[in-house]
């Protein structure tokens, strides 16, 4: 029964990571950049959620106002900050990214001090649980589970079966051949943007939901995470993403169990190293061969 | 124009090596005596051994960035075991001689050479992006091992009572031979090719470079002298512990890179030693430095990314070579007779 709780809790983990990994994956995937700032988004949506549930909005349109939020700061740093670089070297690219998710962190922590604040985790999700035959199913967890892979779902959909979806892996594939078919290259790595943060913000309210805590660098460490999901799975591909955050998620939280909670940072990036070691392109991604 | 050219008169090589050791060694004495004489304080003494420290952090990774064109983003891991190893020696071996310094600032580099090697042989067979975020990764992987084996390293509560060992002469010696032997590398054969590889890695491939061996020679190099600058940094603070040694630290030193000029030593010094004194001289700037620090990342990146320096390097010689020909300032027009 131990062991069934623990798979249920890594399957939360594991979906917040997957919703995350996912946006890191497109981006990557659509103009090969490392968004260091996606974990950044996640903390400015924490942050919007505690002040307007602070200032009494009702909570179910806090979470709209939260991922709209993460979706418009997204959009307005990729063009502020990476559109001019998009034909500079990919260093400069990768230095800007480090510098907007400084700025992010360290303007909230300016605004709002570092200090830990509560999240009102309850307000929005009730802390109910349901008792299935000795095992304890708490409503947070339910409703993360069918959230994120209701969104996972709704964004394999997206991609596969839509125009939009169709010119995002056209972009994807060859930029270049992408814009002489006609395709507006601007707008398409904009909604990938709005799309990755959108998810962002669904993981941002699930997150705090589980650790109900919010403060400036809270999303650096849950980015870095998500991103080795997104290695492990295969950069780029969606369904690797989804695979790779769920044996993040699960890798956790059995070194947790075991009883060596201080070491799960070391052991998520240990994995890292070792999948980059044996097979660089990931679980599901597809090796790239280079062009001369 | 029937005027013949006149030779272009240049320095003697040992006449160069001369003249720039002479005035590194007047700088030697006259910084010692200054700080002897005691017209500067124990803070404003403080801010000068510190500036030396990070311009050594600085420059080392430079030959990572700017001269090898990677991004590592674990400086402060390396930095790290640098500064544990010679701490963990001077503890170990009482006395101040020049022996027990050197040993333990060459085992300092030596140790985060070792990893460097480790780490860069996986790392650097990737391209780009996967460097930075495995070499992030190494550096938090180190901080979690000095959090977690506090037999060595004294664990959260820190190192303690290690002896100070870093004298402005020590620090600067060590600076200044440190910055030569990188120059004296950069301006070798191996240097070029290190130079090749930033410029356009297949075409030096095809021209016979040995990629993967200079990559982690490059990267080995920045390691050790990480290393070297960790030492000289436990030897100044005489209290190490794992929050000394956080993503941010790496950031920072990024930042001194990033705005002195990728591949610009001369670059890295000045912008270490600006951003090293800025926030000890202006207290208020203290608060806003991260912010100000973030928007110069993107600020620099977006309107100069090669830096405020670019490539460019100072040379003493060049200049009074300039100046013994009449070309120190050249008129215009006449830029086609320039020696390169």
């Amino acid at each position: 029964m131990l062991f069934l709780s623990q798979c249920i809790n890594g399957l939360q983990l594991g979906s917040i990571y997957a919703l995350v990994a996912l946006g890191y994956s497109m981006v990557y995937g659509i103009i090969r950049l490392l968004n260091f700032a996606h974990g950044d988004v996640i903390m400015i949506g924490a942050y919007i959620a505690v002040l307007t549930i602070g200032a009494g909005v009702h909570p179910a349109l806090a979470v709209v106002i939260t991922i709209l939020g993460c979706v418009m700061v997204s959009v307005l740093v990729e063009k502020v900050a990476y559109r001019p670089l998009r034909s500079a070297p990919r260093i400069s690219l990768l230095i800007t990214a480090i510098g907007v998710s400084l700025l992010l962190q360290n303007l909230v922590q300016l605004f709002f001090s570092a200090d830990t604040r509560a999240y009102p985790s309850t307000a929005i999700i009730p802390a109910k649980a349901f008792d299935l035959g000795g095992l304890s199913l708490s409503l947070s967890t339910l409703v993360t589970i069918v959230v994120s892979v209701g969104s996972m779902v709704g964004l394999h959909l997206l991609i596969q079966k839509t125009r939009m979806g169709k010119a995002m892996r056209a972009v994807s594939e060859d930029t270049g051949a992408a814009q002489l078919m006609g395709i507006d290259i601007n707008r398409v790595i904009s909604i990938t943007f709005a799309i990755g943060s959108a998810l962002a913000g669904v993981g941002s309210v699930l997150y705090c939901c589980r650790y109900s805590i919010a403060n400036p660098t809270m999303g650096s460490l849950l980015g870095l995470k998500a991103f080795v999901a997104a290695v492990l799975g295969g950069i780029g591909s969606i369904p690797g993403a989804v695979v790779g955050g769920f044996a993040i998620g699960f890798a956790e939280v059995l070194v947790t169990a075991l009883g060596f909670s201080a070491w799960t940072d070391a052991v998520v990036f240990a994995i890292l190293i070792l999948v980059l070691l044996i097979k660089p392109s990931g679980l599901l991604g597809k090796g790239v061969s280079e062009k001369v | 124009m029937d005027k013949a050219v006149r030779p272009y008169r240049q320095i003697p090589v040992y006449l160069r090596y001369l003249i720039n050791t002479a005035l590194l060694v007047i700088l030697l004495a006259a910084g010692s005596a200054l700080l002897a004489s005691g017209t500067v304080n124990r803070a404003q003494s403080a801010v000068i051994l510190q500036i030396g420290i990070y311009a050594l952090l600085a420059v080392s990774l430079n030959v990572a960035t700017g001269y090898l064109g990677q991004l590592p983003l674990g400086h402060a891991g390396f930095m790290a075991v640098g500064a544990y190893t010679a701490a963990l020696i001077w503890k170990a071996l009482p006395g101040k001689s020049l022996g027990v310094i050197l040993l333990g600032l060459l085992a300092a580099g030596l140790l985060a050479a070792v990893f460097g090697v480790v780490i860069g042989i996986p790392a650097l067979r990737l391209k780009g992006d996967y460097l930075a975020i495995i070499t992030l990764g190494f550096g938090e992987i180190i901080r979690v091992l000095i959090i977690n084996l506090p037999g060595v390293t004294g664990g959260t509560p820190g190192l303690m009572n290690i002896p100070k060992h870093s004298s402005f002469l020590v620090v600067y010696a060590t600076v200044i031979l440190s910055c030569a032997l990188i120059h004296t590398l950069m301006k070798s054969r191996h240097g070029r090719a290190i130079l090749a590889i930033r410029e356009n890695e297949i075409a030096a491939e095809a021209s016979g470079v040995n990629t993967t061996f200079y990559k982690v020679l490059a990267f080995t190099v920045s390691a050790f002298f990480a290393g070297v600058a960790g030492g000289l940094y436990a030897g100044y603070t005489g209290i190490l512990t794992p929050g000394n040694f956080t993503f941010m630290t790496s950031v920072n030193i990024l930042v001194m890179v990033v705005l002195g000029g990728l591949g610009s030593m001369a670059g890295s010094i000045i912008a270490a030693g600006i951003l090293t004194a800025l926030p000890l001289a202006l207290q208020s700037f203290n608060k806003y430095r991260m912010v100000i620090y973030a928007l110069l990342l993107i600020v620099v990146m977006i309107f100069k990314p090669s830096g405020l320096l670019g490539r460019y390097d100072f040379s003493l010689t060049r200049i009074i070579e300039k100046a013994i020909n009449g070309r120190l300032f050249p008129r215009k027009g006449k830029a086609g007779e320039e020696h390169a």
